[in-house]
């Protein structure tokens, strides 16, 4: 008889998911193609190399970057800046950069080593390939166009929400709006890619306050 | 016996397999989406409105795949065995009346494959039947897997029909006080339980006879090889148990028999214990037609309580272990179904003839 209180038990827990399911909210999957679930505002996509507002790249070829990369997915080859019309503002520019995504990990530390904020991540995650030598992205593809917007690899693919490029991983190393020593170390939130003209996060102390 | 009556027997019969296929079909679904639901998922809704045509699509899939025979496999057997599953299957609904009778070109047609007056021996004969499918599959394949599952087929369904027959004893012996000089016929026992106890309660077998019902869904569930009972197919410790080594048509016919087993074992419980086609036709109140669909809309509505609650208990229990399933066979179900025959037949034997001493 107790086997038989466990049996209802059991059945009566089944019932409810199943009212939940169709009638109330219990429904735990998203039809994906169709359906896309917004995702974490940390979430870990493909890379973007970004520009400063008046165009310039802020890659500067230092390849810090591939050295703080643990699977060694990513090759930068620096290219001194040809005085008259330089590519970024620093001594040196990009001039060969590529990303193996095959190999890459997605864990972020290229975009903490970086210095300048270069390279960040997106929200966008669909890059399946029929070849290996797509999933190698290289500068046309992982660098943003001067308007802002990022190419892919695949414009039509239906699977894919181009607009998601546009969204960043928003953990950036920011040193500080503008430079300024005082926000030396705090971490901001950058909702796109592109220019570092945020706010900070309030500090600790403002926050309890 | 002239051309219509011909007629009338082979639409009959293309009704019924009509009918059987089309459950399936619907069945197979219905479990994929109760089971979805219970686990908090949304189940197959590509293919046609809801995913109806789902196990269209998988049928037409299996009939172009290729149909593997093991080496070792003993081949007559093997193509034999699938078909063995699948007859006694659509064999055993035949005798199941689905509606009430109608008049056709001046005949009384029964809404039944065929009147047989031995209905409920023909139904234990043919799930019987449907074991040695099963067996002669897991034999026949060469193989460890089916072997084992077909073994566990003969222990378990031979303890299960015992407990299956004697809770059909105690329900037709019941019957045969409501049908002059008792009756095995499935339709007698339906025309058996028209009409109401105390003038609100139906008539339905289940009130007086609930200890059997009980026995008799245990063991049909058993019966047909559905979880928890399942062990001829478990696939965490046989792979697929008795159809491991089929594929293609073959294993599409041991799916449409399993379902066609279940729709037909819901059908006879819900024709023993729960009236049958029996309900509220509303007769002179709607249009004719509509109570003369009425009977068929209740039949099935009874046959999906019955469908449901298979799909529910799968979706809820965890599987047997061998021993509690034999344990719960023969120390638990047939004595209950024999302490369960004695009492019924001690109270009608009093309610037939008196007490003794009187």
């Amino acid at each position: 008889m107790a086997g038989l209180g466990a049996f209802l038990k059991g059945l009566r827990v089944t019932g409810k998911v199943m009212v939940d399911t169709v009638f109330g909210d219990g429904l735990v999957t998203t039809k994906y193609p169709e359906e896309f679930r917004p995702k974490p505002q940390r979430f870990h996509g493909r890379h973007v190399l970004n520009r400063y507002p008046d165009g310039m790249e802020k890659c500067i070829g230092c390849e810090l970057c591939a050295g703080a990369c643990p699977a060694r997915c990513i090759y930068v080859r620096g290219l001194d800046n040809p005085p008259e019309h330089p590519v970024s503002p620093g001594e040196r520019y990009g001039y060969v950069y590529e990303i193996n995504m095959l190999r890459c990990i997605f864990c972020g530390l290229c975009v903490e080593a970086c210095p300048t904020e270069a390279i960040t991540m997106t929200h966008l995650f669909e890059m399946s390939t029929s070849n290996r030598g797509d999933a190698i992205y290289t500068r046309n593809e992982l660098l943003m166009r001067p308007d802002g917007s990022v190419p892919h690899m695949f414009p039509e693919d239906p699977l894919a929400k181009m607009s998601e490029l546009a969204t960043a991983d928003g953990w950036v190393r920011a040193t500080a709006p503008s430079g300024v020593a005082a926000y030396e170390g705090v971490q901001a939130w950058q909702g796109t890619p592109g220019p570092a003209s945020w706010a900070p996060e309030p500090t600790q102390e403002e926050l309890d306050a | 016996m002239d051309r219509v009556d011909i007629l009338i027997v082979v639409g009959r019969v293309l009704l019924v397999f009509v009918l059987l296929l089309l459950t399936t079909v619907f069945n197979v679904w219905l479990e994929r989406k109760v089971v979805a639901d219970m686990q908090n998922r949304v189940g197959p809704d590509r293919a046609g409105p809801w995913g109806l045509l789902q196990t269209v699509a998988d049928g037409l899939k299996l009939f172009f795949k290729e149909q593997v025979t093991p080496a070792k496999a003993e081949y007559g057997m093997f193509a034999l065995a699938p078909l063995l599953a699948i007859v006694p299957a659509f064999l055993m609904f035949m005798v199941v009346p689905f509606g009430q009778p109608f008049t056709i070109a001046g005949r009384l047609v029964p809404l039944q494959g065929t009147e047989l007056n031995v209905g409920v021996l023909f139904v234990l004969a043919m799930s019987s039947l449907a074991v040695y499918a099963v067996v002669l599959a897991g034999w026949s394949s060469g193989s460890k897997y089916p072997l084992l599952g077909g073994v566990r087929a003969t222990a378990q369904a031979i303890s299960y029909e015992a407990a299956m027959g004697l809770a059909m004893v105690s329900v037709i012996m019941f019957a045969s006080t409501s049908t002059v000089g008792g009756s095995l016929s499935l339709s007698d026992i339906v025309a058996g339980q028209a009409g109401t106890y105390l003038g609100f309660v139906p008539r339905w077998n289940i009130f007086p006879q609930v200890v059997a019902f009980v026995i008799f869904f245990l063991a049909i569930i058993a019966e047909t090889n559905r979880s928890p009972f399942d062990l001829v197919e478990a696939e965490q410790e046989l792979v697929g148990g008795f159809h491991t080594e089929y594929s293609g048509m073959r294993f599409a016919m041991y799916q449409l028999a399993e379902y066609c087993n279940i729709f037909s074992m819901s059908a006879i419980c819900a024709t023993l214990f729960l009236g049958g086609w029996n309900g509220p036709t509303f007769e002179g109140d709607v249009p004719t037609f509509v109570s003369a669909i009425l009977p068929t809309v209740w039949f099935l509505i009874k046959t999906y309580a019955i469908i449901f609650s298979f799909f529910w208990i799968r979706a809820t229990m965890p599987r047997l272990r061998y021993d509690q399933l034999m344990q719960l066979g023969w120390k638990r179900l047939i004595p209950a179904a024999l302490v369960w025959l004695m009492v019924s037949t001690v109270a009608i034997s009093v309610r037939q003839f008196g007490l003794p001493w009187n």
